[in-house]
């Protein structure tokens, strides 16, 4: 068992000639929840999209660096990039539910891996929206739409549509920033939940959601990785000043 | 406002008042000129004006329809007793053959005694059925006239024979056209379609910026070539190739007017479907690929379930396209009226029908005015494509 979840060596990345990681060096411990924080445009979402190699999708991208997870380099030649995204979940900043209904909505992770037993696959979408604390909501109602829930009961049934394919690590990108605070809190609550079982790793704009559900936090600063610690110790004792600055509302 | 502001404004709203007024009832005055000389069709016969069917005055048929005038005249119906008469021969004979079977002088100076003739001969024999003109009919004739049905509409959509030109009683069946124009649409979907929609996946999906930026506009530089052009191409290039691929005696067919019409459609889908395809949003094919879906499962599961309702309205704009076209079909199809069998006949679509044959009827003539009842016909073919597109279009996915 390698020590770090994730490992990050030295990694610079580029769109075109814009610089937007700059010698980046991380680890993440599993069974924890880091939090990403900076400005806009701080290169978070950027790098939390290397884990499970979104960036590849992106026209001009290049990098240099090594990314590891499980003490895999995720980059290596013989890597089934598919496979990797199978367990490596991500829930996007906006609720990106498929135009089907609920039950297919977290069906189709395990369809598109080849999964046909219908018993398995009912079994695990129950236990899936079940762990998104969203099963109450929606047990009488898996076959209508998805489309017709509220903005805060998509997101959840997106992260129960990543939990039914068993991920190591889930990658939230702002998983907040576009509900109100009651579905906040309820997202919240079920990231300290899910912290048992999964390695998270959360981008988020909000300095309190940061202090609230992260064990680790780490400080983004123009394509920097400026510092990270505990949470605590970054939002009590800061090194840098940016980030003290940052923290305390200076800027951002 | 300054009274001279609002004398522009008042000006430029009047402008824009009547030009659209205008535009609106000149497209409607369009239609009701359509239906209006179309429908005359079903008001007369199909037999020329001023010209009558004569029998002798014992005959019991009281009324013939065009068809069986035609098959008479034609020899393919012999006997009275086929179209409800006695079991005689049937004897038909045109104003010329009238004229030849006397002589010059029994007919006397410019045919003046051919009317008494005519009215003799008709009473003698009692199988006989003449066409004459209604200045050569004696008055108070003694033979028997035989007013023609009317063309129905059902004769008219059913009937298997277009013959404009047939003496005395012209055939309008517009069965053979109607099924002409459709088999050509539909061949040219069936090879439209598959072609089209791969294109549009890799346009949209696949190939890279800079691909799609040259591929693209070279796509749609092709529907602003005139179908002259590509008629021409069809009749130098397809027909002969067709002909020699199958065997066959004459090239122009079926197959290369869908060919050719396939080839005027993809344009019209690829643009649409590809447009279609790339609306899906980016969020959704992420989510999907973020749950370990490959690129295929994607396009397929998510991509194109999503473009759905575009991907069809591509589709039925480019039907509508090849129902309409008329310049390259006419160019390559052959236009034999005939009801088809294979793809590889000859055959005649209602488009290419009217302009064929519009120049060679007789303004407000029967012949005319069944040309404007084919205009009715594809008018409403098309209308029916457009009203499937909107309301395919207006669909939520």
């Amino acid at each position: 068992m390698p020590d770090y979840k994730v490992e990050v060596k030295n990694l610079d990345l580029f769109y075109g000639d814009f610089q937007a990681l700059k010698k980046i060096n991380f680890t993440a411990e599993p069974n924890t929840v880091t939090a990403f924080i900076g400005p806009s445009g701080c290169g978070k979402s950027t790098l939390l999209r290397m884990f499970n190699r979104m960036n590849d999708l992106i026209d001009g991208v290049h990098f240099t660096g090594e990314v590891y997870i499980d003490g895999n380099d995720i980059f290596a030649k013989n890597i089934d990039v598919d496979n990797l995204r199978k367990t490596v979940g991500m829930v996007f900043q906006k609720p990106n539910p498929f135009p089907k209904s609920i039950f297919e909505n977290v069906a189709y992770g395990l369809r598109v891996n080849g999964v046909s037993d219908k018993h398995f696959i009912e079994k695990k979408v129950i236990d899936s929206i079940k762990k998104a604390a969203l099963w109450d909501e929606v047990k009488d109602k898996l076959k209508k739409s998805a489309m017709e829930l509220s903005g805060g009961q998509q997101q959840r049934l997106c992260i129960a549509r990543a939990l039914a394919v068993e991920p190591a690590l889930i990658l939230m990108d702002e998983p907040a920033s576009a509900l109100d605070p009651i579905s906040t809190g309820k997202i919240e609550d079920l990231i300290f939940e899910l912290k048992n079982q999964y390695s998270i790793i959360i981008v988020t704009h909000n300095m309190q959601q940061a202090g609230r559900v992260s064990d680790y936090t780490a400080f983004f600063y123009m394509g920097e990785l400026v510092e990270w610690n505990k949470t605590k110790t970054i939002f009590t004792s800061p090194d840098d000043i940016r980030t003290q600055n940052y923290i305390t509302g200076r800027f951002g | 406002m300054k009274p001279v502001k609002r004398i522009i404004e008042k000006t430029a709203k009047g402008v824009l008042f009547t030009s659209s007024m205008v535009t609106s009832v000149t497209v409607l005055l369009v239609v009701i000129f359509l239906f209006r000389e179309g429908i005359g069709l079903f008001n007369q016969t199909s037999v020329e004006k001023h010209l009558v069917i004569a029998v002798n005055s014992a005959n019991r048929v009281s009324a013939l329809s065009s068809t069986e005038v035609k098959s008479i005249f034609n020899q393919d119906i012999t006997n009275w007793k086929e179209v409800g008469g006695d079991d005689i021969e049937i004897a038909p004979k045109t104003i010329d053959d009238m004229a030849s079977l006397f002589t010059e002088e029994e007919l006397g100076e410019g045919f003046k005694n051919l009317a008494i003739l005519i009215e003799k001969y008709v009473e003698e024999n009692p199988g006989v059925i003449a066409s004459i003109p209604e200045s050569y009919l004696k008055k108070e004739f003694k033979g028997k006239l035989i007013p023609l049905k009317k063309i129905s509409v059902r004769e008219f959509l059913t009937g298997t024979e277009w013959i404009p030109t047939a003496h005395p009683a012209a055939v309008f069946g517009a069965w053979p056209l109607i099924l002409g124009t459709l088999w050509v649409s539909l061949g040219a979907i069936l090879l439209a379609l598959p072609i089209g929609l791969i294109t549009a996946i890799y346009m949209a999906e696949v190939a890279g910026q800079r691909l799609r930026n040259i591929l693209k506009p070279v796509i749609e530089l092709l529907s602003g070539i005139p179908s002259v052009v590509y008629g021409f191409f069809g009749l130098v290039v397809l027909v002969p190739l067709i002909q020699k691929l199958f065997k066959l005696d004459v090239g122009e067919t079926a197959l290369a007017g869908s060919i050719v019409l396939a080839i005027m459609a993809l344009p019209t889908i690829i643009t649409i479907a590809e447009d279609a395809i790339r609306t899906t949003p980016r969020a959704l094919k992420e989510a999907s690929l973020a749950l370990g879906a490959s690129h295929f499962q994607t396009l397929l599961k998510v991509t194109i379930p999503y473009a759905k309702s575009g991907i069809i309205a591509a589709i039925i704009l480019g039907i509508g396209r090849a129902v309409g076209e008329t310049m390259a079909v006419l160019m390559v199809t052959g236009n034999a009226s005939v009801v088809p069998h294979t793809f590889l006949e000859p055959v005649r679509t209602i488009p290419a029908t009217i302009a064929a044959e519009l120049g060679e009827a007789p303004f407000g003539g029967t012949h005319f005015k069944a040309l404007f009842a084919l205009g009715i016909i594809l008018f409403i073919m098309t209308f029916i494509f457009n009203t499937l597109v909107s309301t395919v279009k207006t669909r939520k996915p």
